[in-house]
């Protein structure tokens, strides 16, 4: 039984901000369901109580002095922009105008 | 003899005596690659212009300068950004980045006068075993060009066995360091979650992303993760723990030695020649007087499901950052959110897709405590397991790999089958402990990578116990590779 469906993957595409077309749509539901199923396996633990692990180290806060320090010139942070206008990154339409 | 063979410390020794010239090095570097690299295709980019420049100021102040890298030349796998030099993490999406900035360990890098030849292959955003999810090229493996050189420090791996530099720096999130070495018959190392700055190195799974040396010998090694380790202002996540002179623990002894062998690593799935190597291996160590017991890390199995649901799942955020708004490539498009598809779908490949794709669905709403909860409470467990082998022991020993290199396009196709060759390697990470892959030997004319797995921060036992077999086992491994006019 599969585990995950064409309208799932077409949803977690979206959310990922991928785009795929119907065939490649097809390829991906197999082998997600295929890993998803394999990760399944991880079930077979019994893991109530057991603390998460979100890093190997412990950790806390590193703070620094509030005091201004030398930042990247203007034309240097947007050497690598694909797009820019009046010293800013340009980005195509966000919303119709009305 | 090429220079390369003879090692950091006789080729510093012989530049302070004035026996050849830094610039000599990167002659030989640069030769090499115009000879192989057409054939094992490990760089991306070439930096020889500024390389040689590097090299003739050393020449010409004339003095010996006793830093750690003095005029060596080292390979940088493309994942580390170099100011002003193309870093693309073998990704259509970044193939004109030109970083702001020097990773921390470039700088360092920089600052022990070591000469940087070049930007190495890698598989896309270092996600791959094999160095075929390159957006590039695929790099071969210098053994036998039908095979891969592992990954996702292919290319690190390949241009140290193959010559092309003295060695070089990889990154090893499951195993993307110790793979390839085991692979192309060289010396890797993945230090200690912490123990190595991670600030410049584009984040994959940034609890589990680790930088570290590839090299041609034990002590080389030990000579390059002490040029770049230490805690950094940059990286809060790196250890405030004091750096120690790693090659004072090169002393070969190792009498006492507690060797845990977990028989996990040795069973169902591992091949039979790579086995052979191993037991021959660890007879080698108690006849040096180390004293080896079988042990059970009895989680191991499911390392390989956590690791994929938990790296996919930091992937899947920390690759969000590529929009085609700040840098990289942008696809015409009418509106943003159709903009950030377009640049995204043409920008990156399948598996780092695939990565995304996974890794979104485990953290979506719905499915975040099934999957990545469950998997971290899993990592527990399997930190657990080590914690307790190395309670008693020294070290934990085993394979590297289940088998030497395959051959390029036999795991392509179903990514579990790929994704099953990092079963040994993909622990460690998930521990955060370090753990050195050397070579033991060669399987049907293949190298094979014996590992050895130590307590946070144990790299010098590390160092110790990889020397002392190094030095006994006495496995130079070069491989024959020729240039086109020696075919």
């Amino acid at each position: 039984m599969s585990r995950i469906t064409e309208d799932q993957v077409k949803y977690v595409a979206h959310l990922a901000r991928l785009s795929f077309d119907e065939e490649e749509i097809k390829t991906f539901t197999t082998q997600l369901d295929d890993i998803i199923g394999f990760a399944e396996q991880l079930n077979e633990l019994d893991t109530e109580g057991i603390e998460p692990t979100t890093h190997v180290l412990d950790m806390y806060n590193v703070m620094r002095d509030d005091v201004v320090e030398p930042s990247l010139p203007r034309e240097e942070a947007l050497k690598n922009a694909p797009d820019q206008e009046d010293g800013q990154f340009k980005v195509p339409l966000i919303m119709e105008a009305d | 003899m090429p220079l390369f063979e003879e090692g950091l410390v006789h080729l510093k020794e012989k530049i302070h005596n004035k026996e050849i010239k830094a610039s000599d090095l990167i002659d030989e570097a640069y030769a090499r690659i115009n000879e192989v690299d057409g054939k094992v295709k490990a760089f991306l980019t070439l930096n020889e212009e500024k390389a040689r420049e590097d090299a003739r100021l050393i020449d010409e102040s004339g003095r010996a300068e006793d830093t750690l890298l003095f005029g060596m030349p080292i390979g940088i796998k493309d994942n580390l950004v170099t100011k002003n030099l193309r870093t693309t993490c073998a990704s259509h999406i970044l193939e004109n980045f030109d970083p702001l900035y020097d990773a921390t360990v470039i700088d360092k890098v920089r600052t022990q006068k070591g000469i940087i030849i070049g930007k190495l292959n890698m598989d896309e955003f270092a996600m791959g075993s094999s160095t075929e999810n390159s957006g590039f090229a695929a790099t071969k493996n210098p053994w036998d060009l039908e095979r891969v050189p592992g990954g996702s420090s292919g290319g690190s791996a390949a241009a140290v066995a193959a010559g092309e530099v003295l060695f070089a720096l990889g990154s090893d999130t499951g195993g993307s360091i110790r793979q390839p070495s085991a692979f192309c018959g060289v010396v890797g190392m993945k230090p200690t979650y912490g123990r190595v700055s991670r600030y410049g190195l584009v984040a994959f799974a940034s609890s589990l992303d680790q930088v570290g040396p590839i090299t041609r010998s034990v002590a080389d090694n030990a000579y390059l993760l002490e040029a770049i380790a230490g805690v950094d202002r940059y990286d809060s996540t790196s250890a405030d723990v004091a750096v120690p002179h790693y090659s004072k623990a090169l002393t070969g002894e190792i009498k006492g030695l507690r060797v845990a062998v977990p028989k996990e690593y040795l069973g169902e799935g591992i091949d039979e020649s790579v086995k052979d190597r191993i037991k021959a291996a660890l007879r080698q160590l108690e006849n040096l007087g180390a004293v080896c017991e079988e042990v059970s890390l009895p989680h191991s199995k499911y390392a390989l499901p956590a690791y994929y649901i938990i790296a996919s799942s930091e992937a899947s955020a920390n690759l969000a950052r590529f929009d085609g708004v700040r840098y990289g490539v942008r696809a015409d498009s009418k509106d943003l959110i159709e903009m950030y598809k377009k640049s995204r779908s043409e920008g990156f490949g399948d598996e780092v897709k695939r990565r995304i794709m996974l890794g979104t669905f485990a953290l979506s709403s719905g499915y975040y405590d099934a999957y990545y909860k469950k998997a971290q409470k899993v990592r527990t467990l399997i930190k657990r397991d080590f914690e307790k082998v190395l309670e008693n022991h020294d070290i934990i020993v085993g394979p590297t790999t289940p088998t030497p290199a395959f051959k390029i396009g036999e795991k392509l196709d179903d990514p579990l089958t790929m994704y099953a060759n990092d079963l040994l390697t993909i622990p460690v990470n998930l521990a955060g402990v370090p753990a050195i892959s050397l070579p033991c030997g060669l399987a049907n004319g293949l190298p094979v990578g014996l590992q050895m797995i130590a307590r946070p921060f144990g790299e010098e036992t590390l160092y110790r116990a990889a020397y002392a077999y190094e030095q006994a086992a006495r496995f130079h491994l070069t491989p024959a590779i020729k240039g086109a006019s020696e075919k």
